[in-house]
């Protein structure tokens, strides 16, 4: 049976789709706000430090409930991100070493506190380790009614607050100038991110979360210059990840589901790093070829014209190494400067006469005049 | 006699300090309504500091800043602000013509979305500044200058009677700072009062009439004639030499 007829019939698959994409798109959109709030690595130490909400959570109710134990990563997460923020502004330390010191405590007290529980007598205790590397299959239809609740509320508030989160994540000191309180502003969009890296912990786990919630972001941000299409992007880009990667790991055994979305989703970041118009690599690369090519034969047209205005007759034809004297000149440069040459002929603005003699035109005289001059060169 | 002068702002014993040295030193100072005035001193003197904390973005140790008689929060409609063009990230993803608009939401208050009237008024705060022809430009690919005038426009659409501008010339060419210094001129003509943290000491008699000098503590603040003086200066930046070049 093909992956399409599954994905509708088959009910489990179908639900981890549907959970993956979702959580794709939701921390798609809040990650847009942490990448361009430079907070990406923010994001990474607070899915680190969800872990030990879940175990505390589940060592005071001993229930596993999805819910439940996502508020104890909710609460762990704040928790941490108030303590890194703390200790950049009263100590020394600075922002980095504020964040490797919060996520590696909070994460070691996280395994700490997993092993004690997995040595308990008690049968209900296994799963928890399952936030770790995350484990889509276990997503329930419930769980996925908490994401669509919970991810409406998030794009209800962005939407709401957008001039002021746009404000904020620019210049928060303007803000605070133009009288938004930049506190209340940042604490409210920092808990949504937190909320946004909570909700995939299921799925992707506690040390891939901050891919779902950067990478998307990333590649959207080459495609775009504009707040507003790069976040609608990213929830996309995240999305379709979410899809693809949950699709690829159903068809292959033992292929992890998490992992194999932050996999699809770096291929996307991958792909858009290169060609997305005018950031990509490849794009800016031909056009700098282009650009030489240009600024090169709008310099051998220059030099044609100039020689023309020397002679009386102005369509006299020069031969190569008049028009561009050089002595160190091979092969490989003439056949350069002759393709050149035949470009700038293509052009219509010099002619050939015959064997390597070029002269200008009259169309090549205007253009001369009427655009490079203009120019300044 | 003359007869009193009005004072727009009045800062009263202000003292900020950054860990245990102080920056600001029991600052006293009044500005009338309707100068241009410079805050002038070395490096590290405080002069960003000031106006930070008259405008309430650092708590100062002690002192109060009052606009009109009254508080910075209550008057804060009327106050704009340009701060230095290094204090953001310019790879933001935003156009020339967002970034202005910005200087509308203070207007707008909360939720509110900018209408057509904030994007005539932005446009045309743009053209004034000479920057008409980037109103779509992606904001990465300004160079200082037009990084420095956007801020400007953005400024000017807050429509404020009161402005304070952190070193409005710092990397922009005398072509720009020409342009930027009409400005300033125009909005003194119309009666706005302006402050602006300066650094080259050359150009504040011709561009000025209003000045203060500041060294951790307020050296000396006036109109430019009478306290721009080379005693002053000396005092200012500790110096013995000759620091004006007339």
């Amino acid at each position: 049976m093909d992956i399409f007829t599954l994905i509708f019939t088959d009910y489990t698959l179908r639900i981890v789709s549907i959970g993956s994409m979702l959580l794709g798109i939701i921390a798609g959109i809040l990650g847009s706000f942490a990448v361009v709030r430079k907070e990406s690595l923010l994001g990474d130490a607070i899915s680190h430090a969800a872990l030990p909400g879940i175990a505390v959570v589940y060592l005071i109710t001993q229930t596993k409930n999805t819910e439940v134990l996502l508020f104890g990563a909710l609460l762990s997460g704040v928790l941490a991100t108030f303590l890194i923020l703390s200790i950049e502004k009263y100590s020394r330390i600075k922002f980095d070493s504020s964040l490797a010191l919060v996520l590696s405590v909070f994460f070691g007290a996280g395994m700490v506190l997993l092993t004690y529980i997995q040595k308990m007598p008690d049968a209900n205790q296994a799963g928890l380790e399952s936030f770790i590397y995350g484990q889509a299959s276990t997503l329930l239809k419930r769980d996925i009614n908490l994401m669509l609740i919970v991810g409406g509320i998030l794009v209800f508030l962005i939407v709401l607050f957008w001039k002021e989160f746009k404000l904020i994540s620019f210049d928060s000191q303007y803000a605070e100038i133009l009288g938004f309180s930049s506190k209340k502003i940042t604490i409210l969009l920092s808990t949504m991110i937190v909320i946004s890296i909570v909700i995939g912990l299921q799925s992707v786990g506690v040390i891939l979360m901050s891919a779902m919630l950067t990478a998307p972001a990333v590649a959207a941000r080459q495609w775009t210059n504009k707040l507003s299409k790069m976040v609608v992007l990213s929830g996309f880009f995240g999305g379709i990840s979410g899809i693809i990667g949950t699709l690829i790991s159903s068809m292959v055994s033992n292929l992890p589901t998490g992992p194999t979305i932050v996999l699809t989703i770096s291929i996307i970041v991958i792909l858009s790093l290169a060609f997305a118009p005018n950031r990509g690599l490849v794009w800016k690369r031909i056009k700098e070829k282009e650009s030489r090519r240009n600024i090169d034969k709008n310099q051998l047209l220059f030099n044609i014209y100039e020689l023309a205005l020397n002679h009386e007759n102005i369509y006299h034809s020069h031969s190569i190494d008049t028009i561009k004297p050089d002595t160190n000149r091979d092969r490989e440069s003439t056949n350069i400067l002759i393709g050149r040459l035949s470009g700038l002929e293509d052009d219509g603005l010099i002619k050939r006469d015959y064997f390597d003699h070029w002269h200008i035109t009259e169309d090549g005289i205007s253009y001369v005049e009427n655009n490079l001059l203009k120019e300044g060169y | 006699m003359e007869k009193e002068v009005k004072y727009i702002i009045e800062v009263e014993d202000m003292t900020v300090a950054y860990n245990v040295k102080p920056v600001l030193w029991d600052i006293d100072l009044k500005i009338p309504k309707g100068v241009l005035m410079a805050i002038i001193g070395p490096n590290g003197a405080g002069k960003s500091t000031l106006i930070k904390a008259m405008l309430d973005l650092i708590k100062p140790v002690s002192g109060n800043v009052s606009f009109n008689g009254k508080s910075y929060k209550e008057e804060r409609k009327h106050i704009g602000y340009v701060p230095q063009s290094e204090s953001v990230d310019w790879d933001f993803p935003a156009s020339v013509l967002d970034v202005v608009l910005m200087g509308r939401y203070g207007k707008l208050g909360w939720f509110k979305r900018p209408k057509e009237e904030d994007r005539k008024k932005s446009l045309e705060a743009l053209e004034k500044v000479d920057m008409g022809e980037f109103v779509d430009r992606q904001i990465s690919e300004l160079s200082g200058g037009q990084q420095q005038r956007v801020f400007l426009a953005r400024a000017l659409v807050q429509e404020a009677d009161i402005y304070f501008m952190d070193e409005p010339f710092k990397g922009v060419d005398a072509k720009t700072e020409v342009a930027i210094m009409n400005i300033l001129k125009d909005l003194k003509n119309q009666g706005k009062t302006v402050i602006v943290v300066h650094h080259d000491l050359q150009t504040v008699e011709h561009y000025f009439d209003w000045v203060t000098l500041l060294n951790t503590q307020l050296i000396v603040s006036g109109p430019v004639k009478e306290v721009y003086t080379e005693e002053n200066l000396n005092k200012a930046y500790r110096s013995k030499g000759k620091i004006l070049r007339r």
